[in-house]
């Protein structure tokens, strides 16, 4: 048996300090949002001319007027990635860097991918993906608070909050791009990281109706040890199939399975790291689990 | 938990097979009258372009406002009631009557029988709001009046819009309105949108209108620019004919002057109106207004009495025809703006579905191995189980036709990842329950049972987290929840009667053996 317990205390207290990293970075440095969410322009340009690179592109696009224009390579040499402002929101401005283009590169490149997001609905895109951040953040409290005590809610809540929060931290402090998968992301991490919690606490609560003698402090770590094969092998397999993700499922998807792969990390060490440190510190006893059961009853 | 019934087994396999019949439906072509279903590729996958338009209304409540200021006047005027200093401020039509009229108008506005103001019985509310501020009215559309015309410029402009997409001829288009004011266009395997957002940029209002240099013609003038930006000329506000008196319009080759021309036919009234004016007018400069900017304005040598016409302003082949398309499909209501554009080509959705293709195999075969090195026997049952899941899962969604995008994949991909979860929870409390329990059949039981709440639990959580994502998320997200929630059914019932079933028959015929998993 591992003794997860003699760690508690060192572990919250790292926790908390990244809680209020990830914070601080999260208010002074912020999200690289993307253009689903700042608005503007991406043109995804593959070139078929080795006269095509990072700096050309970018001499060319500065000279149209777009203001801020950034060019990055994307999965290879020949793929890049140019988004800019469109901040006057011009009608035809892709039209127009065709033709300004072609003066330069001749017909040497191809417009894989453009889009093109107006100020209007990427406020809107930003506002519908906070509200479905918050609502399954309440929701899942919720069902958490039926199907258990408030200690057990409370402590997967923080778990998740902790997850959400310290997945946006490495986004922001590696400017990592926040688009419209990386929101699916979260909330797939929100879903995942709530069933890593959810299978620890349902054994935490039947060794408590087992067990009258045993202290909380021992017993969660007597259930972690108990669902520890579980916990790896889910979180392996879960995290093959993420990592198949990133290395083999294009560049489209890079950011999404980063955002999943740190998810299931934390997702797992929440669980077991500050989920049943709550239960811990809240003194949740048999008398807890008990007092439900006889509701139960009388229901 | 260990039991299976003649009838129940039957019913698995039949279901299984059926299922991924309907899968393999996607990869071999089957008699169409007896199953055509096909899961759809979204956008993200087969290229294509998704343009979301919004209307501006500003310029139709103007409209609005600017009759209902005659309207009102005409109405009141048989009621011998003299309408004052009426004019429009900020969407609000200001006017006074001497102080005796004052409760007739109130009476005219609130009556639920008014021609004048339609009632709604349904929302409990008139088309205009009237106010008395004291010194004068103040009439403004209401809540619901607004909500009427903005459904009513959105019916006609996506009426339009489809008109103009069908003329340019791409496949399949998916035309739905999005609120009130917006309408969604999906073009599939289109790359290159440019025309059709040429196409749907332009109001094509067109009218016909005399050329003037008199400043104080009745109806009105105003300055208009030429389509080149350079030249300007002043054009009275009577309309002759407008777009809606055209009954055909296409794009001809003038043979005699050598350039493309558009040709028109008008109809009765039109040509009626047309005639006449061409009579009067002989001499004239006929200026042709499309969308605030004169096309040309030749000068009227002729009668014409014929109801046909042409245009000429040096188009190009390429112009004319849009143009005449515009002016045949109609004028939309109101100006189309397009907030939001995502356009992939093909080639790149064809190296996204590779590169996800790709990684569901590579991810599966990692998961395959794992689990069998892990699990052997019961690794093998589980693995069986993921396959028919998957099977099972892509058979669902080719039944609903659901939409396919490459974060969809992804959500698939997931699923192989977390569907394993369910099995490990069962075979490691197996496991436990064997520490104490000899009987093999017991333990397994009892393995089933006290694994129940935990994966219930832990698959609603995730479950919860996808429909969240179905009703916020748009397009490809979208196609992420669908999989990922359909994926929780379909694991629920691999593990509960599949992976069971094979469980069952393995320990029922290796009841003594021991160290069993």
């Amino acid at each position: 048996m591992i003794a997860f317990n003699k760690y508690y205390n060192h572990f919250n207290l790292l926790s908390s300090a990244l809680i209020v990293v990830s914070l601080l970075l999260l208010i002074f440095k912020g999200l690289n949002f993307g253009i689903d969410f700042k608005g503007g322009t991406l043109i995804e340009l593959r070139a078929s001319d080795s006269k095509i690179n990072v700096s050309s592109l970018r001499d060319r696009f500065n000279q149209m007027d777009l203001g801020d224009v950034s060019v990055k390579k994307f999965g290879n040499d020949t793929d890049f990635l140019v988004k800019f402002e469109n901040k006057d929101n011009k009608k035809n401005i892709i039209e127009e860097i065709k033709v300004n283009l072609d003066k330069s590169f001749g017909n040497n490149y191809d417009f894989r991918r453009v889009e093109n997001v107006g100020p209007k609905v990427s406020a809107e895109l930003l506002k519908s993906g906070v509200i479905a951040i918050s609502l399954s953040l309440a929701l899942m409290l919720i069902y958490i608070w039926i199907r258990f005590e408030w200690q057990f809610s409370l402590g997967a809540i923080l778990a998740l909050f902790h997850d959400v929060i310290v997945t946006l931290g490495v986004f922001s402090l590696f400017s990592l791009e926040i688009n419209l998968s990386i929101i699916a992301a979260v909330l797939t991490i929100v879903g995942y990281s709530m069933n890593d919690t959810v299978v620890i606490f349902d054994r935490v609560r039947e060794n408590l109706r087992k067990y009258s003698d045993i202290k909380i402090f021992e017993l969660t770590n007597i259930s972690i040890n108990e669902t520890l094969s579980r916990t790896i092998i889910t979180s392996a397999t879960t995290l093959l199939a993420l990592l198949a993700i990133y290395f083999f499922g294009g560049e489209i998807l890079k950011g999404f399975s980063l955002a999943m792969i740190l998810g299931v990390v934390f997702g797992t060490y929440s669980s077991i790291y500050i989920a049943n440190t709550v239960l811990v510190r809240l003194r949740v006893s048999q008398k807890t689990v008990l007092r439900e059961d006889d509701q139960n009853k009388l229901n | 938990m260990l039991y299976f019934s003649k009838l129940r087994i039957l019913f698995i396999t039949l279901f299984s097979v059926l299922f991924i019949l309907i899968a393999s439906s996607n990869l071999f072509k089957f008699d169409d009258n007896f199953f055509d279903k096909k899961i759809n590729l979204g956008l993200d996958l087969q290229g294509g372009s998704y343009l979301l338009l919004e209307i501006d209304n500003e310029p139709v409540i103007e409209q609005k406002l600017q009759n209902l200021t005659t309207t009102i006047r005409n109405y009141f005027k048989e009621k011998n009631i003299k309408i004052n200093n009426i004019k429009i401020e900020n969407q609000n039509i200001f006017f006074n009557v001497i102080e005796n009229d004052k409760q007739s108008v109130l009476d005219v506005f609130q009556d639920e029988n008014s021609d004048l103001n339609p009632y709604y019985p349904r929302f409990k509310s008139h088309q205009l709001e009237i106010e008395d501020t004291g010194l004068n009215f103040k009439v403004n559309f209401s809540r619901q009046g607004l909500i009427k015309l903005k459904t009513s410029s959105q019916d006609q402009a996506i009426e339009i819009v489809r008109r103009r997409v069908d003329e340019v001829g791409t496949n399949e288009p998916n035309i739905l309105k999005r609120g009130n004011n917006r309408i969604l266009v999906e073009l599939p395997g289109l790359d290159d949108p440019m025309r059709i957002k040429s196409l749907l940029g332009k109001t094509a209002n067109l009218t016909f209108r005399f050329v003037t240099n008199d400043e104080n013609d009745r109806f009105g003038v105003e300055k208009l620019k030429f389509e080149n930006g350079l030249e300007e000329a002043t054009v009275s506000k009577r309309i002759i004919i407008s777009g809606e008196n055209l009954l055909d319009a296409q794009p001809k080759m003038d043979t005699q002057a050598n350039q493309t021309i558009v040709s028109f036919t008008l109809d009765r009234v039109g040509a009626k109106r047309f005639g006449k004016a061409t009579s009067t007018g002989i001499g004239k400069q006929l200026a042709i207004v499309l969308d605030g900017k004169i096309i040309s304005a030749p000068v009227v040598r002729d009668t014409i009495a014929s109801g046909s016409g042409q245009i000429s302003g040096g188009f190009t082949f390429q112009t004319a025809t849009d143009l005449a398309l515009l002016l045949r499909s109609g004028a939309l209501p109101a100006p189309l703006e397009i907030i939001e554009e995502r356009t992939v080509g093909p080639d790149l959705g064809q190296d996204s579905i590779n590169a996800g293709m790709i990684a569901l195999a590579i991810g599966f075969m990692l998961v395959i191995i794992f689990m069998f090195v892990k699990y052997k026997i019961f690794g093998l049952i589980t693995n069986v189980t993921l396959i028919v899941n998957l099977f099972i899962l892509l058979g669902v969604l080719t039944l609903f036709e659901a939409t396919l995008t490459l974060p969809g994949i992804a959500g698939i991909i997931l699923t192989v990842g977390m569907a394993v979860d369910a099995n490990v929870l069962i075979f490691e409390r197996i496991k436990e329950e064997l520490k104490d329990e000899t009987n093999n059949i017991l333990a397994f039981d009892g393995g089933y049972t006290k694994s129940r709440t935990a994966i219930l639990d832990a698959n609603i959580t995730t479950l919860l987290a996808a429909i969240i994502l179905f009703f916020m998320g748009s397009g490809p997200v979208k196609g992420f929840a669908v999989t990922l929630g359909v994926g929780i059914f379909t694991t629920l019932f691999s593990v509960y009667f599949i992976a069971r079933l094979f469980t069952s028959i393995y320990v029922s015929r290796n009841k003594n053996k021991e160290k069993l998993i």
